[in-house]
């Protein structure tokens, strides 16, 4: 009897576990805004409209829901490609003349919120501010990739590879790497 | 001292008592004692008995004959208006690639089989199958396998990707999660369970048929499972190859299906069709078997044409596997290619015209016995004909590039299918289901459940050959009212429902029958073939004595017999499981061989497969630890216990 | 509307005289079968289980069905070499289509929609549009297929019949239309979630005024005066539109969304799911999922006045 107390629960968790990571939801959030935000940068994709209100916070209007969520992570990797974060990136996450981000150094940060931050506002030396532009719910698919990148999600729920040509492992057999903050040690910033 | 030549062995251990032909009311009591299996909970699991591994898959089947059709209601309620709001596309999505593939790998082949293993034993006059134990891994593995698809369905990852999951929708970047996985997997599952039971099947017919049973006297029916077989040997690996490429392009990265790095999505569909076409026939030749079974019975004479039947079942089984591109003409292959793929599509035509020209010559010099099987045998002649025409229309390649994956095709599968295969099973459940539980079915409700059948089915894929001529595509979710597909729709939704009405009668058939059933004799319809030489239900052992054969149907020519020549086989021990085997050509005896006793280990075995398999779908390290118990089960079952190689031995009598 | 017997151009009308051809010859067959059939079900005797089965039919020549049945197997052979032969002629009717001063096109088949590229010997001539191809009445096109993510299937019943856009390989499909005409097409392979909205027109017109049609929608978007379409414009390039979609005049060039430089001469939004209507459009644009769940536009929830002027301004790009 307890055996069999066991293997339920075991089922259970596991059940869970798929019902999180299967779901495809297609309803955009309420305040899916495009509102103008604060913004780090000056470049934008497209281009701006208007200026910001001098302290307009930035915080996103939803929650993070979808770090396990198979499809977001498909979407966020459709994403990069689409919205071209490859360009300084690279295709891999391996970095180019921007951070790689498959690696262990956040510059701004690993948790989500502050990856958020970094792509909606844009950052210094080149990142540019996407914010208004790309809506909120596809800032956090982008966000469940990019932490995909260095492998700090699920690896049932991660991306296998893509059908293209590609240099490194697929997002679902990527290490787990231990996030640290600190600047890349790339020439330009001699710390 | 020297030992000379003549030194004297020790004397033989006394030998147990072998039977007797007719055999005596002590020897049949020992018979059952020594072929039923084990009770209780532990009798449960260690069964090996192929009459009680048949009923189990039979009705294992059934079940997800039933989830299947209710899933295809469904859809028919989505469909049953434009733009219906019921289901939407994810779910549909999951809905139809469910319906088509229980019906295709939980249902229609894994049924022929299951039939196959209890009547095929029956027919060639054999007390059991070749390898017991294996064939009941092979029902664990099926029943693992579908109910691991199912429980991926009701936790929301069921494949959507449909029954076939082409890449690129099905590969790592379009079909994100475990959807796609877990139906490879259960590909996987049935597969192994399929390719295991056409070995045992065709171990049986060639190696286990009663002596006398020359190939040219083998019922028509054993001759269609083994053609099915052996075309399940040949097609099966092509899908389990094809599975697996896929499960590795998902779970560890690599390309065979990436064109960009030098894969071919096309290599997805060739080796899927390669299996895909023949798993059609696999289907439908069967279906073949159970009209010729049953036709001579309910004409009183013999099948018109044995010979001719049989090559026509082979040729129907080689040809099968030269079609496969029939299901790729919209793709970009060379046209001169497709071209032969259209001979041979049509050419296929011609054993299936030898058969239905035989059966109706059959019935048109016989005396008809018009009785519920033979209902459902005749409604193959309309449905199945006019599918099969319909498929002259497909085989052709500007007529297929019209109504290639529109509801035309639609139409015409299930003409074939429902009408080659579910008509013909059905009839076959009424005419075997006397012999498998002693009680007949209900005659007027059996005619009841034949016109809702016969008409509800008609209503309700008829139309479909318009729908698709009309540009109504497959696997839509929804369409708009200005399309005027509206109507047709709905009256299909009908049909489905008069289906759905027939099914339940039939339900309510098989269960009331049971306990309310008229007792069944030993040969209820008048049958000529062996299964109705013995008792209904049959005894553990089948037969108490091997009967020794003369013709091919030898319950009908039981009276010709010379008085001297051999009713059956004497000698065999009553009280361990001895069979005789016999040659391949010509059914002499050959030796005897004592069968292995019920054991736990298969079942074990497939709880170790399961694990394995569902672990690999996660982790390929899965595939390394997983193998660790299914080794250790499998060799456990394999090890020779003492007792039994000791009672082996002492059965053994040289020349 | 999709009509396969109902043809508008030379391939479609080959495969419908094949269709009629062959239904032909099938339900001469069928009624056969069941003739004889129903010929022996009413004729032969009755019997019931215990009446004694026909043994001496086992060694009797039985010269007559066998006559019979190997007749009926003769004439089946002749039948199907019959459909193979005029398969076989009928595949080279299509083959042998003139491809005298063919138009060419691209079509490049992406979830959910159609991008159709025209192209042209001298480059400033080549345009792009999606979802609506316009073509000359009386000419042959060549169509180029091509896919960007799944398999799809281009299919315009009227017109000819399907071929595969396969990704990692080029197909082509020569079609020519015979006569003016809107003439509905749809994806005929199951691509994902709103394969079902996966349609697209193509209409035949004229030569002169296809010409004409070819030539304006070489144009960039006009300019517009009008205050609302300009903060339309504005709108469209400092939000999310910019990021996936074109417009030839503008900084806006993204190729992952269906190019909207004509957008408002179109009949239909959305491959063929929506009328071209401003009020369509501007809830489209607000919740695209509300239509085709699971397409891949984003919801874009600006204020009322933002979404009419976006709307305005898309409006005005004939």
């Amino acid at each position: 009897m307890k055996k069999l107390a066991l293997a339920l629960a075991v089922a259970l968790v596991l059940a869970l576990a798929a019902c999180e990571r299967e779901k495809r939801d297609f309803e955009p959030p309420q305040g899916n805004a495009t509102a103008p935000t604060q913004r780090n940068s000056t470049i934008q994709p497209g281009q701006a409209i208007g200026a910001a209100p001098p302290s307009a916070p930035a915080m996103p209007t939803t929650a993070y829901t979808v770090e396990n969520n198979a499809f977001a992570l498909s979407q966020g990797k459709r994403l990069y490609r689409w919205y071209n974060c490859a360009a300084c990136h690279a295709p891999g996450g391996g970095g180019d003349w921007g951070p790689p981000l498959s690696d262990a150094t956040w510059i701004y940060g690993a948790e989500p919120q502050n990856i958020f931050l970094s792509i909606a506002q844009g950052r210094p030396n080149g990142m540019p501010s996407f914010g208004s532009h790309i809506p909120e719910d596809q800032i956090w698919q982008l966000v469940a990739y990019v932490r995909s990148l260095s492998g700090q999600v699920r690896a049932d729920a991660a991306p296998s590879r893509a059908d293209a040509i590609s240099a490194n492992k697929p997002e679902n057999r990527r290490e787990k790497e231990t996030p640290v903050i600190r600047l890349p040690n790339d020439g330009a910033h001699n710390k | 001292m020297s030992n000379g030549p003549e030194q004297l062995q020790p004397p033989a251990p006394p030998r147990p008592p072998g039977n007797s032909v007719p055999a005596t009311a002590n020897e049949s009591a020992a018979l059952e004692r020594t072929w039923r299996d084990p009770p209780g909970l532990y009798g449960f699991f260690a069964a090996i008995n192929h009459k009680t591994i048949s009923k189990r898959f039979m009705l294992a089947t059934f079940g997800f004959f039933l989830a299947g059709g209710l899933i295809a209601l469904l859809m028919r309620l989505q469909l049953a208006r434009p733009l219906n709001g019921m289901v939407g596309p994810d779910l549909y999505n999951q809905l139809f690639s469910m319906h088509g593939t229980t019906m295709m790998f939980l249902f229609a082949v894994p049924v022929m089989q299951a039939v196959a293993v209890y009547l095929v034993p029956l027919m060639v006059g054999a007390k059991t199958v070749a390898f017991p134990r294996m064939n009941a891994y092979a029902y664990w593995v099926f029943l693992f396998g579908g109910l691991m698809l199912y429980g991926a369905f009701l936790l929301n990852i069921g494949p959507d990707a449909g029954w076939f999951s082409y890449p690129p929708l099905a590969g790592p970047e379009y079909g994100p999660g475990k959807r796609v996985d877990f139906w490879a997997q259960m590909i996987t599952f049935t597969e192994l369970s399929a390719l295991l039971e056409a070995i045992v099947i065709i171990t049986t017919v060639f190696k286990m048929r009663a002596p006398g049973m020359t190939l040219n006297r083998i019922p028509l029916f054993v001759w269609a499972l083994l053609v099915t077989q052996f075309m399940v040997l040949f097609a099966m690996p092509a899908v389990m190859l094809g599975s697996t490429g896929l499960i590795m392009d998902r779970l560890i990265g690599t390309h065979f299906y990436n064109p960009a790095q030098n894969g071919d999505v096309l290599l997805w569909q060739h080796l899927f069709w390669f299996f895909g076409h023949p798993e059609v026939y696999l289907i439908f030749v069967p279906g073949l078997g159970f009209l010729s079974a049953i036709i001579p019975t309910f004409a009183r004479r013999p099948m018109f044409g044995y010979t001719a039947m049989v090559l026509a079942l082979i040729s129907t089984g080689f040809l099968s596997f030269g079609l496969w591109v029939h299901h790729m003409f919209a793709t970009n292959l060379p046209e001169l290619g497709k071209s032969f793929f259209t001979a041979v599509s049509m050419l296929i035509a011609i054993p299936s015209a030898v058969q239905i020209f035989c059966w109706l010559a059959t019935l048109g010099t016989g005396r008809l016995n018009f009785r519920t099987p033979l209902l459902f045998v005749l409604a193959f002649f309309f449905i199945l004909v006019l599918g099969g025409l319909t498929g002259l229309m497909l085989a052709s390649v500007p007529l297929d590039l019209q109504v290639h994956d529109t509801y035309f095709v639609v139409a015409h599968l299930h003409y074939v299918l429902i009408g080659g295969a579910v008509f013909p099973l059905v009839g076959a459940v009424y005419y075997w289901y006397p012999k498998f539980t002693g009680r007949m079915m209900d005659e007027r409700l059996g005619r009841w459940q034949f016109w809702l059948f016969f008409i509800g089915f008609n209503v309700t894929f008829f139309p479909m050959h318009l729908l698709g001529m009309w540009g109504m595509p497959r696997r839509i979710y929804t369409y708009t009212q200005e399309m005027g597909w509206t109507s047709l729709n709905l009256l299909a939704t009908v049909g489905a429902a008069v289906i759905g009405a027939s099914v339940l009668l039939f339900i309510v058939n098989l269960w009331r029958s049971r306990t309310h059933g008229a007792p069944a004799p030993a040969d209820p319809w008048g049958g000529g073939t062996l299964e109705w030489a013995i008792a209904s239900p049959p005894p553990a052992g089948n037969f108490d004595a091997i009967p020794v054969v003369y013709g091919r149907d030898p319950v009908w020519e039981a009276h010709e017999r010379d008085r001297s020549a051999p009713a059956g086989v004497s000698g065999l021990a009553v009280d361990a499981r001895e069979q005789l085997i016999t040659t391949v050509l010509d059914a002499r005896p050959d030796h005897r061989y004592v069968f292995p006793e019920p054991s736990i280990w298969p079942f074990l075995a497939a709880v170790a497969t399961t694990v394995l398999f569902i672990a690999s779908i996660f982790t390929p390290w899965a595939v390394v630890w997983g193998a660790v118990p299914v080794a250790t089960a499998v060799t456990i079952w394999f090890w020779p216990r003492r007792g039994e190689t000791a009672r082996h031995l002492s059965l053994e009598q040289s020349p | 509307m999709m009509d396969i017997l109902s043809p508008a151009g030379p391939q479609a009308a080959h495969i419908r005289e094949l269709w009629h051809v062959t239904v032909l010859l099938c339900t001469l067959v069928f009624a056969g079968v069941l003739s004889v059939l129903a010929y022996v079900l009413w004729k032969r005797p009755r019997a019931g289980e215990a009446d004694t089965p026909d043994l001496a039919a086992r060694g009797a020549p039985e010269a007559g069905p066998r006559r019979r049945v190997s007749a009926a197997v003769a004439a089946s052979v002749l039948g199907l070499l019959f459909l193979i032969v005029a398969s076989v002629v009928t595949d080279r009717a299509l083959a042998h289509l003139s491809l005298k001063d063919a138009l060419h096109v691209e079509v490049t088949a992406n979830q959910w929609w159609w991008e159709a590229r025209y192209d042209d010997p001298q480059a400033s001539r080549v345009f792009t549009t999606a979802n609506e191809l316009h073509i000359p009445v009386g000419r042959p096109v060549i169509f180029t297929l091509r896919s960007n993510d799944v398999i799809h299937s281009l299919w315009v019943p009227q017109l000819a019949g399907k071929k595969d856009l396969i990704p990692g390989r080029t197909a082509t499909l020569h079609v020519r239309a015979d006569q003016a005409g809107s003439y509905r097409g749809q994806c005929a392979e199951f691509c994902g979630f709103q394969h079902a909205f996966m349609a697209f027109t193509v209409v035949a017109k004229p030569p002169a005024e296809y010409e004409a049609w070819a030539e304006h929608q070489r144009q960039p978007a006009a300019e517009s005066g009008d205050a609302r379409a300009v903060r339309g414009r504005e709108l469209f390039l400092g939000t999310s539109c910019v990021m996936c979609h074109a417009v030839q005049g503008t900084s806006a060039s993204a190729r992952r969304g269906p190019d909207l430089t004509h957008l408002a001469s179109r009949e239909t939004l959305a491959a063929g799911t929506l009328p071209n209507k401003p009020d369509a459009l501007k809830q489209w644009i607000r919740n695209p999922q509300q239509f085709k769940p699971g397409v891949n536009m984003p919801a874009t929830n600006l204020p009322d006045s933002d979404l009419d002027a976006l709307v305005a301004w898309l409006g005005s790009l004939q």
